[in-house]
């Protein structure tokens, strides 16, 4: 946006407003990615929701990415920011592989950088509106770690984001244990999901689950988890509400 | 056209608590190990301990991004300079008396006999202040400030000082983790703590 100045000399000049660049709000986002560690690696689960505001514009988001060989990338919060994201990392792998030298970046060290990064540009109060979740596997230890958007990192067993972390990480505190199964491990992040799926307004019912481990990612085909709407309660959920007519029977 | 103001903080409070206290021949530090975003628990095993030199250790509360750009930056340079929205403690010098520093947000610092800092510092500072009762510094002839506590003794008020804040401190608890640093070396040891 330019405003044009009258100068001294009757002539006017053309200034650019330079505060209109940086990020203010988020505008489409997406809602929790929740993680765990289990027996062979990370379990990574998200939905395919991209929110614009409160209307569902995306359904077809994938929110969850592999990153380089060991490490996966599951992003909430704005999309475009995301997309960004993915940009930085593919210049950082690619210039890590082009040393060719048998070395390949892990998890560990793709979250520190993502730390940097994050904590840089909120530096500049122009942060990426994400909370990033990235796990990983390489030479057979496991990692787990999470970034948000002002830079403040750190690592666990499990991890989830946005609503994620007041809703499924009661459930992960409760039920995780070391060495899950890989059955164990989605039985667990479908139990999170479900609750998110009820409880959160921005979460669609399509989800993918991202499995790591040592020989690679694999990120499952989208899938839907069975729901059920019929409590009585559902049924006529204002019938005794302060006000109303209808009583409670 | 309005300025826009920013919708977001460039800071939050992770919280927890510090405690150092310096003796003859040692010194001690302790930190809890929870770490949190408003009212919820980021997690129950974050480490506010950070080594920087051989007989260089720091340990802050509060705001966790900024923490690790210092420790890092000091870290490589073995300088201390202040930063944003964190404060430190403890040290061991080269005459193997026990050396505690605290430093606060914008940059006053001092070297003292023992100290607190962080969420439950309020609820700590004054039991140490009764039981450690270090001399004012600005005493002439100046006065050791250390304590003549043993090793076991402070540990052991250490671990009761984390206890009791923890009862009263929403975002003190989980784990503490103590370090004791000697002349010969540093030992660590980890406590329970309530995690409600």
């Amino acid at each position: 946006m330019t405003f044009t100045v009258p100068i001294d000399n009757g002539d006017s000049v053309k200034i650019a407003e330079e505060e209109s660049q940086r990020t203010l709000y988020p505008y489409v986002t997406g809602t929790s990615i929740v993680a765990i560690k289990y027996k062979d690696g990370v379990l990574m689960a998200s939905d395919m929701g991209g929110s614009y505001g409160s209307t569902l514009r995306y359904k077809n988001i994938e929110r969850v990415k592999a990153i380089g060989k060991h490490s996966l990338l599951g992003a909430s919060g704005e999309i475009s920011d995301f997309q960004e994201i993915l940009r930085y990392l593919d210049e950082l792998t690619l210039n890590d592989n082009m040393w060719d030298d048998g070395n390949s970046l892990g998890p560990k060290e793709i979250h520190n950088y993502l730390t940097r990064v994050m904590y840089n540009r909120r530096n500049k109060f122009n942060p990426l509106w994400n909370t990033l979740v990235l796990g990983g596997v390489k030479n057979g230890k496991s990692y787990l770690g999470m970034v948000s958007m002002i830079g403040v990192s750190f690592e666990d067993d499990h991890v989830a984001t946005g609503f994620g972390n007041h809703l499924a990480r009661p459930i992960l505190r409760d039920e995780w244990h070391a060495d899950l199964s890989f059955e164990d491990g989605v039985k667990l992040l479908e139990k999170c999901m479900r609750v998110l799926l009820y409880r959160d307004r921005s979460a669609i019912n399509k989800l993918q689950i991202a499995k790591i481990t040592e020989e690679g990612v694999t990120v499952s085909q989208p899938y839907s988890l069975k729901t059920f709407w019929e409590f009585s309660s559902f049924h006529n959920p204002t019938a005794g509400a302060e006000g109303s007519c209808r009583m409670l029977s | 056209m309005t300025k826009q103001h920013a919708n977001w903080s460039p800071y939050d409070n992770n919280g927890g608590t510090c405690v150092a206290i310096a003796g003859s021949d040692y010194c001690v530090i302790a930190a809890d190990t929870r770490m949190s975003t408003g009212y919820s628990i980021l997690s129950r095993d974050y480490s506010k301990i950070h080594k920087l030199a051989d007989r260089a250790v720091l340990s802050s509360s509060g705001f966790q991004a900024d923490v690790k750009a210092l420790q890092k930056v000091l870290k490589s340079r073995h300088l201390i300079y202040q930063h944003q929205h964190n404060k430190q403690m403890s040290w061991l010098d080269e005459e193997g008396k026990g050396c505690v520093f605290t430093y606060d947000a914008v940059g006053s610092y001092e070297r003292v006999g023992y100290g607190a800092q962080g969420s439950g510092s309020t609820l700590i500072m004054p039991f140490l202040d009764n039981q450690l009762k270090s001399p004012s510094p600005l005493l002439l002839p100046k006065q050791d400030s250390n304590t003549p506590l043993s090793e076991a003794e402070a540990v052991d008020l250490v671990k009761t000082v984390f206890a009791s804040a923890t009862e009263r401190d929403i975002y003190t608890g989980d784990k503490l983790e103590i370090m004791i640093l000697k002349a010969d070396g540093i030992k660590t040891e980890l406590m329970d703590l309530r995690k409600d």
